[in-house]
């Protein structure tokens, strides 16, 4: 069970809406990369791509693929920018995207 | 498992595929390779019984067949994949510029959801492996459009609408 | 403009019909991706970093006000109450459901729109020159062209799985403002000897990873051979195109490596096999598109307006937009306006809901119901009468839409990079914005003069960066977003390729690169009017390198 040089996530887009999702803890896919399940090694990963791949069997999300993230205190956040950005939303609208709810309350 | 489709049914396939170097078979409907054909080109137009069809890869070009077009009952064409479109173009000119009038079959990745396509240039026999293919094609569930902007030479279209271009299949 | 008839009607309803059938089946799981993929494609549907996105064909451009309304209705109604017009004369939303799409098609067929073929390895969109009809430089309307083009390439059942995506462009007019050469096949309107109507046809100009400008195959195809020359062209291709390498599937590659003698002998031996046949256009067919397009009923006008003059004495804000944004009409007394897209911090080619709905009204009230996409990403309110200029800029104020701009620095074509595209590698409207943020100043602007600056998020070079006056290239280096800069690329009929300048500059110097470049030309040019091209192509790269990246040891 070799540990990964990163930890990783699963993410995808929803096949319905087409919406960026991750792979959560419980299997399920969610809008939220914090809920993420967060994979530290080996054999955590290949499970999660069998569960991965079967979502996309089911047509339950297009094309799932694994992400390397840095996670700490429940923040999981990507390595790559093209990542952060699928995670936010569009750097030039705050109001879009996953960001939108934390622009919102904050500018509330 | 293939399956031949035409004349709007599935049946049974006569015409058996010679691949590579195998014999020919004497009285046998064969499909050749074009390779086979050109190697054996002599032997193959001189058979005493037995009809000859000729399979051309998505790569290989008309010319070669050109010249013996009224010996071959079949030309066969392969789609290697959805997205390779090569055969559409050699079928319409089959039809458009030799007046091919023998079978003209599509062989491969063949998809119920082109196949008003090949229809459409000429292709009228379909070797279909695609499961949903074949059960759309049961149900004569093809989801192709009707309505064309592009005339053919195929004789007897009428005008659609008030253009020269317009068809209805 | 051209109205559909009961065949056309029920063409793109079958269509959507068949689509809806088609989403029906991904969803149930009958199509699995691989398979639904080409077909959502060749139905305008991508699949972005954050979302669907659906690119609607605006047919050379051309659009009117029920039109525009309804694009306005999907964007609230769909899509996040915004959408963004393309360098190809479309418009993209950004975010509708999959699931959504067959309903925002079926209200898109209600006006006479579709999006098909605005993706996938077919025969797209066709464009055409944004002030047709309207210019006064015109030889001809080149939209019934266009459109008999779009009819013909509609559902081609031969071409709808070529090597690659193919794109034709028209023009009327000497002048070429749609990048015609940049196109798989540019058709420029001609008149022969005799004075008949007729094209000369390009062949193999794209941009793109391999940049070429197009080459002249035929220098007088006659109007009755239109479709049968551009179909020979198409099946030359179809079956002689690369297909082992999709960055060599392009025409132009095909040109290239073939020669385009040799390649000119299998498209005119194509073309005389079929010319007698059942393509050749027969007079009265063409007569009756060209009617669709004939010219509104113009009044008769004098081509000096007082009211206009009077406006500009006491108003120098809205004297700097006429100057920049209306353009000369062929019928006095008339001006084309240009609405451009690109107020500061706005995204270029970005138009809110309501935007559009107040776009549709002017086009309605001033322009006789029209109005056009250009692909530089603005709107076109194409037959103005100069009396209502004041009132349609007072209008346009009040929405945030009179940006005096049009053809000045800030007038920026950038296409959507990496804050939407799955293909970015590197974002480009936060460029833009910063660069337009820069040079805010309008005296400043307008002192600099004409200069295209075009900005791409990858090599697809969407934001036709190689054409550029000044072409900006975002890169990935090592995770880090870099951008490449080119200077004296053109689109027009002087057409050229830009050159990269030298080694790329990190998000945070790109502007202040721009801005050295601009400094540098306004140091050199001989005078106020020599224009950025003219003073590179005169003094060449070599003092811009200098100042970007100090004296070169001889
Ligand atoms: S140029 Fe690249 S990043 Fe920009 S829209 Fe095209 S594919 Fe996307």
């Amino acid at each position: 069970m070799s540990i990964l040089k990163n930890p990783v996530v699963f993410t995808a887009n929803r096949l319905r809406d087409g919406e960026s999702v991750w792979l959560g803890a419980s299997g399920v896919w969610v809008e939220d990369i914090n809920a993420a399940r967060v994979l530290r090694n080996e054999t955590e990963r290949d499970a999660s791509q069998a569960l991965a791949d079967q979502a996309d069997a089911d047509n339950i999300v297009v094309e799932p693929y694994a992400i390397d993230v840095s996670a700490q205190d429940g923040v999981v956040a990507p390595l790559k920018f093209r990542e952060q950005i699928r995670a936010a939303g569009p750097t030039v609208r705050l109001d879009l995207g996953k960001q939108a709810q934390t622009h919102a309350s904050r500018a509330a | 498992m293939s399956y031949l489709y035409k004349d709007g049914a599935f049946q049974s396939d006569k015409w058996l595929t010679i691949d590579g170097d195998q014999p020919v078979p004497e009285g046998e409907d064969v499909i050749v390779s074009l390779t086979l054909f050109e190697e054996h080109q002599h032997a193959l137009l001189t058979r005493n019984s037995g009809r000859l069809g000729v399979h051309l890869e998505a790569a290989e070009q008309l010319d070669a067949i050109v010249p013996h077009l009224d010996k071959f009952d079949v030309v066969s064409l392969d789609f290697p994949t959805f997205a390779d479109g090569r055969a559409f173009s050699k079928a319409r000119w089959l039809r458009d510029q030799h007046g091919y009038a023998g079978e003209v079959r599509a062989v491969g990745d063949v998809r119920i959801d082109q196949v008003s396509h090949m229809k459409r240039c000429g292709i009228d026999a379909l070797l279909v492996t695609h499961q949903q293919t074949i059960d759309s094609l049961t149900d004569i569930k093809d989801p192709g459009l009707q309505l064309y902007y592009q005339p053919s030479a195929i004789d007897g279209e009428t005008k659609a609408g008030g253009r020269a271009w317009a068809r209805r299949a | 403009m051209y109205r559909y008839d009961e065949f056309d009607r029920e063409f793109v309803t079958s269509r959507v019909a068949q689509f809806r059938d088609q989403v029906e089946r991904r969803v149930s799981g009958e199509l699995s991706e691989d398979n639904f993929k080409p077909i959502r494609l060749q139905n305008g549907v991508y699949l972005q970093l954050h979302a669907y996105m659906l690119r609607v064909a605006i047919p050379y451009g051309t659009l009117n006000s029920r039109q525009m309304r309804m694009l306005a209705h999907i964007a609230r109604t769909y899509d996040r109450d915004y959408g963004h017009f393309t360098t190809r004369q479309n418009i993209q939303f950004n975010w509708p459901k999959l699931t959504d799409i067959p309903d925002i098609l079926e209200d898109l067929a209600s006006v006479e729109m579709h999006a098909i073929q605005t993706s996938g390895n077919c025969i797209r969109n066709v464009t055409a020159d944004h002030f047709a009809g309207a210019s006064s430089d015109e030889i001809a309307d080149p939209r019934p062209y266009a459109e008999i083009l779009r009819q013909w390439s509609s559902n081609h059942p031969e071409f709808a799985f070529l090597p690659r995506k193919f794109k034709i462009a028209v023009i009327g007019a000497p002048h070429d403002r749609a990048a015609m050469q940049f196109h798989d096949i540019g058709l420029e309107m001609r008149r022969n000897a005799a004075g008949n109507l007729g094209v000369a046809v390009y062949i193999g100009g794209g941009l793109g990873r391999t940049p070429m400008v197009g080459k002249l195959v035929n220098d007088f195809v006659a109007e009755e051979d239109l479709l049968s020359y551009v179909e020979a062209i198409l099946r030359v291709y179809n079956m002689n195109g690369r297909r082992d390498n999709k960055y060599k599937a392009r025409i132009k590659i095909l040109v290239h490596e073939t020669g385009l003698d040799e390649l000119k002998q299998s498209i005119d031996a194509e073309f005389e096999r079929i010319r007698d046949g059942v393509l050749k256009l027969p007079d009265a067919d063409v007569r009756s598109i060209e009617a669709y397009f004939a010219a509104p009923k113009f009044e008769l006008l004098s081509d000096r307006s007082s009211l206009l003059e009077a406006a500009k004495a006491d108003d120098k804000s809205f004297t700097r937009w006429v100057d920049r944004n209306v353009s000369a009409h062929k019928q006095s007394g008339y001006g084309i306006v240009t609405v451009a897209l690109k107020s500061t911090g706005e995204a270029p080619g970005d138009a809110s809901a309501s935007q559009m709905d107040v776009l549709a009204r002017l086009g309605e009230q001033y322009s006789f119901d029209e109005l056009r996409i250009s692909h530089e990403q603005n709107v076109i309110l194409p037959h103005v009468r100069l009396d209502d200029l004041k009132a349609v800029y007072d209008d346009l104020v009040a929405n945030g839409m009179a940006a005096p701009n049009a053809g000045l620095i800030t007038d920026i074509i950038a296409c959507p990079g990496l804050d939407y595209c799955a293909l970015a590698t590197a974002r480009s409207i936060p460029v833009a914005q910063e660069i337009g943020e820069r040079f805010a100043d309008l005296d400043r602007q307008n002192e600099i003069g004409d200069l295209k600056l075009k900005i791409s998020g990858c090599i697809n070079a969407c934001g036709h960066h190689h054409v550029g006056h000044i072409g900006i290239l975002g890169v990935d280096r090592r995770g880090e977003e870099l951008y490449q800069v080119t200077l004296g690329g053109s689109g027009d009929e002087h057409a050229a390729i830009g050159e990269i300048v030298g080694r790329g500059f990190s998000k945070d110097e790109i502007s202040g690169a721009v801005e050295t470049i601009v400094d540098t030309y306004l140091a050199k040019r001989l005078a106020d009017d020599e224009s950025f091209l003219d003073a590179y192509r005169r003094i060449g790269a070599a003092p811009f390198k200098e100042a970007l990246y100090g004296p070169v040891a001889a």
